[in-house]
C-alpha cells in the first residue's frame, strides 16, 4: 500500500533517516517502534508528505507522494497525532466534519457518518457539541480518530496517539483501537515507543534505531530471534510488562 | 468565514458612526479662504471671506488651515484660493532663496506660481521694541538709536527673538547697543516684568493688543533694521477671471487697516485682560460694518452643535483611515507570518513609517495626493476628493500610522499557532486558502483584534493632529484653545477625544465576543 524506496532525510547535520526502503502492506497494522530520535515520527510524516525526502521516493497505492498529488492523497490518509491536534476554535463535531464540508458533503450524509463514527470510537454524542478544551485527553483522541476516519480513508497514520494519556485511559483506548483496526481492515501505521502497545496492536513491527531499520517481523520474531544485541536490549527493557500480557 | 465576520462587524459598528458625519462638500467653483494658526490671521481670513460673500461670491473660510508652508503649498495647487500673508514671510521664509528686494520683484516671483498679491492692507506685523510710555518719556527715548545713551537699561526678550539670526545679536550690531542686562523669557512674563518695572524694554509684535493694554511706547526703527512684514492678500491669479467681484472686494479694504486698528481687532478676539472674548467672525463683521458699511450675518454654532460637528469630522478621519488600514494590514501580516524574509521587510517598512514626524508627513503628502487626484480626474473623471486639502492628508497619515500594530499582531497571531494544530490542518488535506480562512485566521483572531484595537485607540488620539492641516476633528478646539489660551476650549476637544478612545476600546471588547470563536474563550474545565 505504502512504499518507501531509498528514502533519506537530514536536518542540518542530523541524519534523521538514513537511506532506507520499507513496504507497508495493505490491510495490516504496522508499528514503527524505537527509542527517541530513531526517526519513527519522521518516517510517518514522509508517508503523508508533511516532510519531503532529500532522496528517494514515497508512493501510496502507486501514486507518488509529491506536492501536486498531496491534497488528494491526504484525503485518503487519516492522521492522528499525540494530543489530538484538534482545532481549539471548533466543536468536536466541527472538527470531525470540517473536511467533509470543505469537499462538499451534504448534511444528512455528514450526520449519519458522524453518528456511525461516534459509536465506533465509543464517544457520547453529547460530547460532540463541546469544544476541545472541555474534553478529557481520552475523549480528544477519540474525536481526533473520528476526524481521521471521516472520509473513510484507505490508510490511517497514528503518531503516538496514546502518548499523553494516563495508564488507565490508555489501556481502555488500546483495546478500543484494536477492535476498531480489526473491524475496519484498514492499512494502519502506528508510531509508538512502547513495546507493549506495539505487540498488542501491531501485526507487523518495525524496530528503528538512528534512522535505520534494525529488524522487522512479528513480535515473536523480535522476541525469539533478535538479529543483534540492541534488539535484545530494547525488548528486555520492556519485557516485564510484555510477558504478562502477550504470553498468556 | 470568521475573517469575513471580523470585517463585517467592524464595518457595521464604524459605519453607523460615520453616517453621523454626512458627506463632505464637493469641489465646485466656491472660493476657499485659508488662514494661519494665530488670531490675527483668522480675523483677516474672516474679513476676506465676508468681503467676498458680500460681493456675491460663494466663499467659505477654512479657519486655522495650517502654518505658512501648508497654506503656501495649498495655494499653489489651488486647494485654497486666497489667504492673508505678510511680505516679510514671503521674502524671508517661503521665497528666501530668491533674494527678493522690492515688492515689484516679489509680485513678479509670485506670478510665476500663478499667485497674485494685493496692495498692503495698511499695517505691518513685525518685531518692534516697546517701553512703558512714562519710562520712555522720562528718559527721552523715541527711537532705537536713543538707546545707545542708556547702557544700564534692562532688556527682556522672547527666546525666539534672542535666538533668531535676524534677532537681538544683529540688532545690537546694527545699532551698536551697549546694554549687558539682557534675559530671555516667556512673552507673557515679559509684559508682567515690564508692568512691575523689573524690565525697561521688551520685544513685541507691532499688532499685539497688549501694546494698548499696557500703554506702551513703540520705538522708531530709525536705521531700518526690521524688515517689512506688510500684511497683504495672496490669491490665485485665476480668480481675476473667475471671481473678479471677490478680488475687487478685497481691494476695497487695502490701505485701511492700520496697526492700531489691527491691535484693537486682535484685542477683541483675544483680550489681554478680563474682557469677554468675541468670536473672530463677529470681530470681522463689526469692523466691516464700521469701515465699509457692509452688513454680514454671523452665525455661531452652540457648543453642543460644535462638539457634534467635531465628532462627525473626527469619526470620518478615524473610519476612513482604519478601514483601509485593516484591509491592508491583515494580508501584509499574513505574508509576514508565512515568508520570513519578506516579513522582516514588511515589518521594517511599517515600523519606519511610524517614526515619520506627523507634521512633516502631513506637509509632505500635500503635493503627491494633489497630483494623484489630478491624474485620477484626468483618467476617471473624478479626483475622489484627493485634490482637497485636509482630510486626504490626514487620512493617509493616520492610515500609515495604523498599519504597524495590525501587521505585527496578525503576524504574531498566525506564527503563534501551535505546531500540532498547523500540522493537523495540513495533514487533513485542506487547501492553503481553507487552512488560512478556517483555521489560521480564526485562531489568530484574538491577537489580531487586540492589534486593531490598539491601532484604533492610537488613531483616535492621532486624529487630533488632523486639525494642523485643516481637517477638523477634536484637534480643532484644542488648537484654537491653545491659540487663545482658553482652557475650556482645549477641554472641548480633549475630553471628547478621551471619551471616544474609551468608547472605541469598549466597542472592540464587545466585538471580541462576536469575532473570537467561543472555543478560544473557554477556560479548561
Amino acid at each position: 500500500m505504502l512504499s518507501l524506496e531509498n528514502v533519506a532525510k537530514q536536518y542540518g547535520s542530523l541524519q534523521a533517516v538514513h537511506p532506507l526502503s520499507l513496504t507497508i502492506e495493505r490491510g495490516r497494522t504496522t508499528v514503527l517502534i524505537g527509542p527517541s530520535g530513531c526517526g519513527k515520527s519522521t518516517l510517518i510524516r514522509l508517508m503523508n508528505g508533511l516532510i519531503r525526502p532529500d532522496h528517494g521516493r514515497v508512493t501510496c497505492d502507486g501514486t507518488l507522494v509529491a506536492p501536486e498529488n498531496l491534497l488528494a492523497l491526504r484525503r485518503r490518509i487519516g492522521y492522528v497525532i499525540q494530543e489530538g491536534g484538534l482545532f481549539p476554535h471548533l466543536t468536536a463535531r466541527s472538527n470531525v466534519t470540517l473536511l467533509a464540508r470543505h469537499v462538499g458533503w451534504q448534511g444528512p450524509k455528514i450526520t449519519s457518518r458522524v453518528a456511525e463514527l461516534a459509536e465506533l470510537v465509543h464517544l457520547d454524542s453529547d460530547r460532540l457539541d463541546q469544544y476541545p478544551v472541555q474534553l478529557s485527553g481520552g475523549q480528544r483522541q477519540r474525536v481526533s480518530l473520528m476526524r481521521a476516519l471521516m472520509l473513510d480513508p484507505d490508510v490511517l497514520l497514528l503518531d503516538e496517539p496514546l502518548g499523553a494519556l494516563d495508564p488507565m485511559i490508555r489501556s481502555y483506548l488500546q483495546s478500543d483501537l484494536r477492535n476498531i483496526f480489526q473491524s475496519l481492515h484498514k492499512t494502519v501505521v502506528l508510531v509508538t515507543h512502547d513495546l507493549n502497545e506495539a505487540a498488542f496492536l501491531g501485526d507487523h513491527i518495525v524496530l528503528l534505531r538512528s534512522g535505520e531499520v534494525v529488524q522487522q517481523g512479528s513480535i515473536d520474531d523480535l522476541c525469539d530471534r533478535p538479529v543483534d544485541p540492541f534488539v535484545r536490549e530494547f525488548i528486555n527493557a520492556q519485557r516485564s510488562t510484555l510477558s504478562n500480557e502477550v504470553r498468556e | 468565514m470568521t475573517a469575513c465576520r471580523t470585517t463585517l462587524g467592524l464595518l457595521t459598528v464604524l459605519g453607523c458612526a460615520v453616517l453621523l458625519t454626512g458627506s463632505s462638500c464637493d469641489g465646485t467653483q466656491a472660493i476657499t479662504v485659508g488662514s494661519k494658526l494665530f488670531t490675527e490671521s483668522v480675523i483677516l481670513g474672516e474679513i476676506a471671506t465676508q468681503l467676498a460673500v458680500n460681493a456675491g461670491a460663494d466663499a467659505t473660510h477654512r479657519r486655522e488651515t495650517g502654518g505658512s508652508t501648508v497654506l503656501w503649498e495649498a495655494l499653489k495647487t489651488g486647494q485654497i484660493d486666497a489667504y492673508p500673508e505678510y511680505t516679510g514671510t514671503l521674502r524671508q521664509e517661503i521665497l528666501s532663496q530668491l533674494g527678493l528686494e522690492s515688492d515689484e520683484e516679489l509680485a513678479a516671483a509670485l506670478a510665476r506660481y500663478g499667485v497674485a498679491m494685493s496692495r498692503p492692507l495698511g499695517f505691518s506685523n513685525t518685531y518692534v521694541l516697546g517701553m512703558r510710555k512714562a519710562r520712555a518719556a522720562e528718559l527721552g527715548i523715541t527711537r532705537i538709536s536713543d538707546l545707545t545713551q542708556h547702557p544700564a537699561l534692562r532688556f527682556g526678550f522672547s527666546n525666539e527673538f534672542l535666538e533668531r539670526g535676524d534677532g537681538w545679536q544683529q540688532l545690537r550690531a546694527h545699532y551698536g547697543l551697549p546694554q549687558e542686562d539682557v534675559r530671555g523669557l516667556d512673552h507673557n512674563l515679559a509684559y508682567q516684568g515690564l508692568g512691575s518695572g523689573a524690565l525697561d524694554l521688551i520685544d513685541v509684535y507691532s499688532t499685539d493688543p497688549e501694546i494698548q493694554y499696557y500703554d506702551l511706547a513703540i520705538l522708531e526703527d530709525d536705521r531700518s533694521f526690521f524688515p517689512d512684514y506688510d500684511a497683504i492678500w495672496l490669491y490665485r491669479q485665476a480668480l481675476v477671471e473667475t471671481h473678479p467681484e471677490a478680488v475687487a472686494a478685497w481691494g476695497r479694504i487695502t490701505g485701511r487697516i492700520s496697526a492700531e486698528t489691527m491691535q484693537a481687532l486682535n484685542g477683541r478676539a483675544k483680550p489681554p485682560g478680563d474682557q469677554p472674548r468675541v468670536p473672530e467672525s463677529q470681530v470681522a463683521a463689526d469692523f466691516l460694518r464700521d469701515e465699509l458699511q457692509i452688513e454680514s450675518r454671523v452665525t455661531t454654532a452652540s457648543t453642543s452643535q460644535q462638539i457634534l460637528a467635531r465628532t462627525g469630522e473626527h469619526l470620518y478621519l478615524v473610519f476612513w483611515s482604519m478601514l483601509p488600514a485593516i484591509l491592508t494590514a491583515i494580508p501584509l501580516g499574513v505574508v509576514a507570518a508565512k515568508y520570513r524574509t519578506t516579513g522582516q521587510g514588511i515589518l521594517g517598512v511599517v515600523g519606519i513609517l511610524q517614526t515619520i514626524p506627523s507634521l512633516a508627513l502631513l506637509v509632505l503628502l500635500i503635493k503627491p495626493l494633489y497630483d494623484a487626484g489630478a491624474a485620477l480626474e484626468g483618467v476617471l473623471g473624478s479626483s475622489f476628493g484627493l485634490t482637497r486639502l485636509g482630510e486626504p492628508q490626514a487620512i493617509v497619515a493616520l492610515f500609515l500610522y495604523s498599519l504597524l500594530p495590525i501587521v505585527r499582531n496578525t503576524a504574531a497571531g498566525i506564527s503563534g499557532i501551535a505546531h500540532s494544530v498547523r500540522e493537523s490542518a495540513e495533514a487533513l488535506g485542506l487547501t492553503r486558502a481553507a487552512r488560512l480562512l478556517r483555521v489560521e485566521l480564526p485562531l489568530a483572531s484574538g491577537v489580531m483584534l487586540a492589534g486593531i484595537k490598539t491601532a484604533a485607540v492610537i488613531n483616535v488620539g492621532f486624529a487630533t493632529l488632523g486639525a494642523l492641516i485643516g481637517a477638523g476633528g477634536y484637534g480643532q478646539p484644542i488648537l484654537t484653545g491653545i491659540r487663545l489660551a482658553d482652557y475650556s476650549l482645549v477641554l472641548q476637544g480633549a475630553v471628547p477625544a478621551a471619551v471616544l478612545a474609551v468608547v472605541v476600546q469598549g466597542v472592540f471588547e464587545l466585538l471580541e465576543r462576536v469575532v473570537v470563536p467561543r472555543g478560544l474563550r473557554l477556560r479548561r474545565s
